[in-house]
């Protein structure tokens, strides 16, 4: 018998040139990220100052809360558009509570809960009956919030405890917002889970190839299923902050957040075909949207005219790089 | 398969027929000729855009600025009505298909030429045309005293007994059922959504088929445009705001798969006519109007459930077959 080959060494990793991280997606985000930080300060005095920058934070916390977790969902390939409708819905519980005479720790812990029941609900849905999660989650979407409707109708909730104020409007040191502290916890924390554990590989194998994936022994429903409640868990912990930034409830409230985090998301980096995407990208987008729309409204632009900016700024910034490819590839 | 798809439009049918029952035990005038008319008449411009949402479903494709490119082409109609009321009201349902046809290419060119995602372009697209529409008109709104009685007129005047609004109705569902079973196109839309590979072998341009696809869905939301308009005689940013999403839900309980190549005119009209026919009956059977929602959304979710049951026992057999040879 002749001698068998000694196993090839397969790196771990390949090696990453330098060039590679100069023109990766996360430099481009941080070029646009510094540019528009840039214009800013030039285009409005108040730009600069500390409070105003903490300001600016308030825009794009909440959301990116959500899109942290989004962003792991859309890279298994799946989508949650409900998760607008799962704050509605947390809130008005939380304000049901509190006209029982809740405290603000049960108040959390609603939130919490019923955030992370709505996701493990469009969980079970998307991988116990195999449905498409872009449809179940417009239903449950409708759903959700219909629910909030029929409990509040054109009514409202007030009357939190001043205790319950802390979350959205409490600061933990100096300009600091608590809000910005989760934040960056939870950024880390995504990062980690991600980019640091075998559950983040589990999720990238399932985007790029979930019969694949089944086959090599990843239990393909019940990731998605974790997924699917780790982005109710984290809308209900955004459903906590908001209510507690607005000290009230209405069934309306957060409306349009859902396409606001794909947004936020997909500029991130992550393709919404699943399989690739990273956590620093999310956290680049979030800042370059919060920096427009404050920038934007020091200088008294409108919300909606705004949003042609993050439309456009959404388009180009895909768009960039796949022209930019055509043309130095001459086809 | 035919059989199949007419037994499962059989369905949604009869399951409009015992909506309308259960409804008439509470509110017997409901099940009137002269009332079903009114509710025809209602669901009209739903109807209109699920079959301009339909046709780029099919293909695989989703487009998300519907309600956006309605808003917006609604608002450039409304305010050359307020500027210049002389002119025609036929010439202006052909400026509100050109403009409808403008945003529809923009969306297309994008998906065609840069093979970015449908639900990418046409996310950044909802913003940007309602953006557009607050830009065109400064936040103002167009009032009914702005318009001129021929552009609120031409939709409610009668003929043959059915109001002008029904009868554009009538006209698109009749155009897209010759252009879905009875030409070339059609069928190519439907070998996109079932196999994009096999349909370039077959010499089918994806790509271009595609961009035909959304400038079909932007004429639809221009011709939307106006009709929504003249109906409410409003002209806001806020129109039909989130609107997209109850036009993708009236194609989902049409039975139109999400994953492409699945659905018909006769499933798009059927879903959109169930949503019209709920929002016309809550308020008559006295249950308030804020249970529409969590009921649509109830709707989709049964609606899917049931769909996702018939498509399964199809393609997996192939499948199988390899199993058992390995």
């Amino acid at each position: 018998m002749t001698d068998i080959p000694a196993p090839r060494h397969i790196p771990d990793r390949l090696d990453k040139p330098l060039r590679s991280a100069i023109f990766s997606w996360e430099a481009l985000l941080v070029v646009v990220a510094v540019a528009i930080f840039a214009i800013n300060s030039f285009a409005s005095p108040y730009f600069l100052d500390p409070y105003s920058l903490s300001d600016l934070t308030f825009n794009f916390t909440e959301k990116g809360l959500i899109a942290f977790a989004m962003a792991l969902l859309i890279i298994s390939g799946e989508i949650d558009l409900s998760v607008a409708a799962i704050i509605a819905l947390a809130s008005t519980m939380m304000g049901m509570a509190v006209q029982a005479g809740a405290g603000t720790p049960v108040l959390v812990l609603i939130g919490i809960v019923i955030g992370l029941g709505c996701g493990a609900f469009n969980g079970l849905l998307v991988t116990r009956l195999g449905l498409p999660s872009i449809v179940v989650t417009i239903g449950t979407m409708s759903l959700f919030r219909g629910i909030a409707f029929i409990v509040l109708g054109d009514q409202a909730y007030k009357g939190y405890p001043e205790s319950f104020a802390f979350f959205g409007q409490g600061y933990v040191w100096w300009v600091v917002s608590f809000e910005l502290v989760l934040f960056l916890i939870a950024a880390v924390v995504y990062w980690f889970l991600l980019h640091r554990t075998s559950f983040g590989r589990r999720v990238f194998a399932i985007g790029n190839n979930p019969i694949a994936a089944q086959f090599s022994g990843v239990r393909v429903g019940r990731t998605k299923f974790i997924l699917f409640c780790l982005t109710g868990l984290m809308s209900g912990i955004a459903s906590v902050l908001i209510t507690s930034r607005l000290g009230s409830t209405r069934p309306s409230i957060a409306q349009g957040y859902e396409l606001e985090v794909i947004t936020m998301v997909v500029l991130g980096g992550v393709s919404i075909l699943g399989g690739a995407g990273s956590i620093l990208g999310v956290v680049l987008a979030a800042f370059i949207m919060g920096l427009v729309t404050f920038g934007l409204g020091l200088l008294n632009v409108p919300g909606i005219v705004m949003s042609i900016f993050i439309g456009l700024l959404l388009i180009i910034v895909i768009a960039l790089p796949i022209v930019w490819r055509r043309l130095r590839g001459g086809r | 398969m035919k059989a199949f798809l007419k037994y499962r439009e059989i369905w949604l049918f009869a399951a409009i027929v015992v909506l309308i029952g259960l409804i008439s035990t509470r509110f017997p005038a409901f099940a009137d000729l002269g009332n079903l008319r009114q509710v025809f008449n209602d669901t009209s411009i739903l109807m209109i855009l699920a079959l301009g949402q339909m046709v780029v479903i099919l293909t695989r494709s989703i487009d998300l600025s519907m309600a956006s490119n309605l808003c917006f082409t609604g608002m450039v109609v409304a305010m050359l009505n307020a500027a210049h009321p002389a002119i025609p009201i036929p010439l202006l349902i052909v400026i509100a298909l050109l403009v409808g046809l403008v945003l529809g290419a923009v969306n297309g060119l994008l998906v065609w030429r840069l093979n970015i995602p449908s639900i990418v372009v046409t996310l950044g697209t909802l913003t940007i045309y309602r953006g557009a529409t607050f830009v065109l008109s400064g936040g103002a709104w167009v009032n009914a005293d702005k318009m001129s009685p021929d552009f609120i007129g031409f939709q409610r005047a009668a003929f043959l007994g059915i109001p002008v609004l029904s009868w554009i109705a009538i006209l698109v569902i009749a155009l897209f059922f010759v252009l879905m079973t009875r030409t070339a196109l059609g069928r190519s839309i439907y070998a996109i959504g079932v196999n994009p590979t096999a349909s370039v072998y077959a010499g089918i341009d994806v790509g271009r088929t595609k961009f035909i696809v959304f400038c079909i869905s932007g004429m639809i939301g221009g011709l939307s445009g106006y009709l929504w308009i003249s109906r409410y005689v409003i002209a806001s940013v806020e129109v039909a705001n989130g609107y997209e999403l109850n036009i993708i839900a009236a194609c989902v309980i049409g039975g139109i798969s999400i994953a492409g190549g699945i659905g018909s005119v006769g499933g798009a009209v059927l879903g959109a006519l169930f949503l019209g026919i709920i929002s016309n009956a809550l308020p008559v059977i006295n249950i308030s109007p804020f249970w529409q929602m969590a009921i649509s959304g109830s709707a989709i979710i049964l609606a899917v459930v049931l769909n996702a049951r018939s498509e399964r026992q199809q393609g997996r057999i192939i499948l199988r077959k390899i199993e058992a040879v390995t």
